[in-house]
């Protein structure tokens, strides 16, 4: 793997953290989820149950669905049938009464440019006037943005970050909502190996701080099986393998096979 | 779809945009600072530029009619002549065609910008409605802005006209006889017609702009093709709109 652990460089930081809720690790189960975008079949009879509190990883080349999914998962995208049901709830119903926080981390990190980090860190928070406080707004920013390592970065703007650094304050601004499930979408696309590290510690490193489910949907295998408790192979919009890193690994499907041992020589 | 659906449906989701900006309104006060903003960038930042195109549409309207007006010997009245274009016609539809072109483009830009890289879809992830946070703000301010710009056009617009008609040998009114008969011909009535033209093209520009801002999809390609489509159909419409709105003033006796 191209992720070595004894090598990495902890991120997470061991100071306490400012919360405004208490988080409870929500289960999400996906019943026969169908999707077409036009004549293109997109998700087909898609089953899937994510646990309570652990990281599953989608694993799957472009264009076979994953981000399509995850939208589903969010509400972003609504199916054209089958259900995705979070902590029992269907959550295409009764938006409004949901007693759960899902975040999501986008591909393109889609901080606001127009705000500075801080600010774009504690949005949900003054949005919704959470905390009033401004202090402690200020702290749990602070705090957030210290587990991704980016202590200090709160005035400065989106435009004067690296792509590592914005998908950093992407995941921190995800954090400080406190969320019950939060989604990370290709959180390593277009980073160099060692950013891609820097990116796998903090997701791997959240369950420290944070009682959250983690749903991360990616193509770098070697990503998937550094953060993963399991992986869900997804191929042409159907879920083929779900299991253990270990158990994918030995998995003789050869969808999965093909998939997670295509190497240079 | 066919043209006539996507007809339909435009105006439908433009309608609805609409409604909604009124509906997010009363969230103004937890948005002031960045109703304020805005008002700042359509109003502050547009003086300078307003006074000038004003200046010079009152010197042509005055260049272009005062001569004629001499010809019958009655050029004393190019100053009510001036005044009442200004305040009637030119000064709100110059006025919101400024607008337009200066900050209703860019909030195409910004909106279309935010829509192709999934920060419109980070707001609604957040539980932050996009109109709220995004269309309300630039809906009030333009409402509430574009009046005030329009007042300021028409001043201006006045001197301009009062500059040549008194410079121009052609013409030869003084800024006395000028001032004298604009205050004579244009009352009141005339100015809140001017007015609610203003209000009616702020909602148009800014909801138009919004609304192709936020429909936007694709790449940067497609936020240009936005802006353009978002800036030429708002012409249409202020140009539309100002026909109805002074066929409907003529009808309350506002004309």
């Amino acid at each position: 793997m191209a992720i070595r652990t004894e090598e990495k460089e902890s991120v997470a930081t061991s100071k306490p953290l400012f919360k405004y809720r208490e988080a409870r690790p929500v289960g999400v189960r996906i019943v026969n989820l169908n999707k077409s975008f036009g004549d293109n079949h997109v998700l087909r009879d898609l089953n899937l149950e994510i646990l309570p509190g652990e990281t599953l990883v989608i694993l799957g080349k472009s264009g076979s669905g994953k981000s399509v999914l995850l939208r589903h998962i969010v509400g972003l995208e609504k199916p054209d049938s089958g259900k995705i049901l979070i902590n029992g709830e269907d959550i295409n119903e009764a938006r409004s009464k949901r007693k759960y926080v899902i975040a999501m981390v986008f591909q393109s990190s889609a901080l606001f440019n127009s705000l500075t980090v801080e600010e774009n860190v504690a949005l949900y928070l003054r949005e919704h006037g959470i905390v009033k406080d401004e202090d402690a707004i200020k702290k749990i920013v602070g705090s957030v943005l210290s587990v991704v390592g980016l202590e200090g970065k709160e005035k400065v703007m989106p435009s004067e970050l690296s792509g590592g650094m914005k998908k950093r304050v992407a995941i921190a601004r995800a954090l400080a909502m406190n969320p019950d499930l939060i989604l990370f979408d290709e959180p390593t696309a277009e980073l160099d190996p060692m950013m891609t590290r820097t990116i796998g510690d903090v997701i791997k490193n959240l369950r420290r701080h944070f009682e959250v489910t983690q749903v991360v949907v990616t193509h770098d295998v070697d990503l998937a099986f550094y953060i993963a408790d399991r992986i869900a192979v997804l191929s042409d919009g159907k879920i083929v393998e779900v299991g253990t890193p270990e158990e994918v690994r030995k998995s003789e499907n050869p969808v999965v096979k093909g998939f997670i041992n295509t190497r240079f020589e | 779809m066919n043209g006539l659906t996507s007809f339909f449906q435009t105006t439908g989701e433009i309608l609805r945009l609409f409604l909604e900006s009124i509906y997010w309104s009363k969230s103004a006060w937890r948005s002031r600072d960045k109703v304020f903003m805005q008002m700042m960038e359509i109003g502050n930042n547009t003086l300078p530029v307003a006074a000038l195109i004003s200046l010079f549409i009152g010197g042509v309207l005055a260049l272009q009619s005062g001569p004629q007006l001499a010809q019958f010997g009655i050029e004393e009245n190019i100053g009510g002549i001036v005044g009442l274009s200004m305040v009637k016609e030119l000064g709100p539809v110059m006025a919101s065609i400024l607008v337009t072109g200066r900050v209703g483009s860019a909030m195409t830009a910004e909106i279309g910008s935010m829509s192709v890289y999934d920060e419109i879809d980070a707001l609604r992830t957040m539980d932050i409605n996009p109109v709220r946070f995004l269309v309300m703000p630039r809906f009030l301010a333009s409402f509430l802005t574009l009046p005030f710009l329009v007042i300021y056009m028409d001043i201006i617009g006045w001197f301009g006209g009062a500059v040549v008609s008194a410079v121009n040998p052609d013409i030869h009114v003084s800024f006395s006889v000028y001032y004298r008969n604009l205050s004579e011909l244009v009352d009141f009535s005339d100015v809140v017609n001017g007015l609610v033209k203003a209000m009616v093209f702020g909602i148009v520009v800014s909801v138009v702009c919004c609304y192709v801002g936020l429909k936007t999809k694709g790449g940067p390609r497609e936020i240009g093709t936005s802006v353009t489509k978002a800036v030429v159909l708002s012409f249409i419409l202020i140009l539309i709109f100002d026909y109805y709105i002074t066929r409907l003033l003529m009808l309350v006796g506002l004309d």
